[in-house]
């Protein structure tokens, strides 16, 4: 086996993260490809005149459906998700990529504005589980 | 023979390509991150390259879905502006010099870097974003680009340490090239920046301002940091920034820097923005 630069369970140390792998990549495969569906104006215009059914077009599980039906970003990532697939969804409902981000937080649109207005979120804290720092 | 004459890195944020196209660059949110390349605009008018390899990542727009290259080259005659779910920007279409690409392709795998080569694609905000940030609004690019996309998305990313010998074996292989070319050499994304999760929106100025201080003359630690350092300290994307370190390694050993800015925030992320001129 070849050395690795750090123990790959040190991935899942990181709080409020999740390290996005070839696993989560298979898992989130059919979601991925209604996300990026989402490229062309015309598939834009099929999903938005009756979501449900443009969302039976893929094989993607009900939990991973109903996660885009409710916008639940945090769910569609728990799901196997992605960010760079997943701002293909907000960005046809003319979300701004900070909005889509900012709902994962807990805060509001505002709140998480001023949040970045005022520097962002700081790293104390913020970079380990187990040290807590 | 061609020369890599500068390099230049900055941030590629989407959320700056719809400011400026959408014409919101002089509001009171946007104006400070605009002005922050006004310098590098006047710079490049008298320094416009031949040809620029564009280090960039592809978000989920042309690759990362059936197909997920560590490191890919653009061939294509042409290149898209991407649809990324609210149409292509109305900006212009990227042109490449194939005679380059195709040497700096076949040198790069005789130096043992098995790239993939992408022979059809369109080019998102990644690559969009810097062209605009540095040119404005112009009816065509001045200058041919190659495409080099590298996945930070999907783990295993490549290591720091990797992406810098594929930017010293980018640096030999325009060295050799026969045709005299004026060559400019971006790295792009990052910096701090997360985008996922209840951490969403982490900053962090420190590490940002560090890593700046060291791509001029600290390249060594710049190396070595992981995966797991950027994760921790930088976010979930500020893993972007292994795309300056191909560009630094590019300009040889000793550089001069002619520019910098750094500003938070744009949308979720710290902008960072370089030119460099490499001194040997
Ligand atoms: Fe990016």
């Amino acid at each position: 086996m070849r050395e690795r630069l750090y123990p790959l369970e040190d991935l899942e140390d990181i709080p409020g993260t999740t390290v996005f792998t070839a696993r989560r990549s298979r898992q989130a495969y059919h979601l991925h490809k209604f996300c990026m569906s989402l490229m062309d104006a015309e598939n834009r215009k099929r999903f938005k005149a009756d979501e449900r059914a443009y969302l039976d077009t893929f094989r993607m599980s009900d939990d991973q459906k109903q996660a885009v039906l409710d916008r639940d970003f945090n769910q569609l990532i728990e799901l196997g998700g992605n960010i760079y697939f997943l701002v293909k969804l907000s960005n046809t409902d003319g979300w701004s990529t900070q909005k889509a981000v900012g709902s994962m937080t807990g805060m509001t649109a505002d709140e998480y504005a001023a949040m970045m207005r005022a520097g962002g979120r700081s790293p104390e804290g913020q970079r380990s589980k187990r040290g807590g720092n | 023979m061609a020369k890599i004459t500068a390099g230049i890195a900055t941030s590629h944020v989407p959320a700056i390509g719809a400011a400026f196209d959408q014409g919101r660059d002089q509001d009171e949110y946007w104006k400070p991150v605009f002005d922050g390349y006004e310098w590098a605009k006047e710079w490049i008018k008298d320094n416009t390259p031949d040809v620029v390899i564009l280090c960039y990542n592809d978000h989920a727009s042309a690759m990362m879905l059936d197909i997920v290259p560590t490191f890919a080259l653009g061939f294509a005659e042409d290149f898209e502006p991407a649809d990324e779910g609210w149409g292509r920007r109305d900006v212009p279409m990227v042109y490449n010099n194939t005679d380059l690409a195709g040497h700096i392709a076949e040198q790069l795998v005789i130096d043992n870097f098995d790239i993939t080569i992408m022979n059809q694609m369109d080019v998102d905000h990644g690559l969009t974003v810097p062209l605009s940030l540095m040119f404005g609004r112009v009816s065509e690019w001045p200058c041919k680009v190659i495409p080099l996309a590298v996945n930070v998305t999907q783990f295993p990313t490549p290591s720091g340490e990797r992406c810098w010998q594929l930017g010293a074996a980018i640096r030999d292989a325009v060295a050799c090239f026969p045709e005299d070319l004026n060559v400019q050499i971006w790295g792009t994304g990052g910096m701090s920046h997360q985008l996922q999760g209840p951490r969403a929106g982490l900053i962090n100025p420190d590490f940002d301002n560090e890593f700046l201080d060291k791509l001029i003359d600290g390249t060594d630690d710049l190396r070595k940091i992981t995966r797991l350092d950027y994760l921790r300290e930088s976010g979930s994307e500020g893993i972007e920034l292994i795309m300056w370190l191909i560009m630094r390694a590019a300009l040889g050993e000793k550089v001069e820097e002619l520019h910098r800015f750094y500003h938070v925030p744009a949308s979720n992320t710290a902008v960072g923005h370089v030119v460099l001129k490499p001194l040997d």
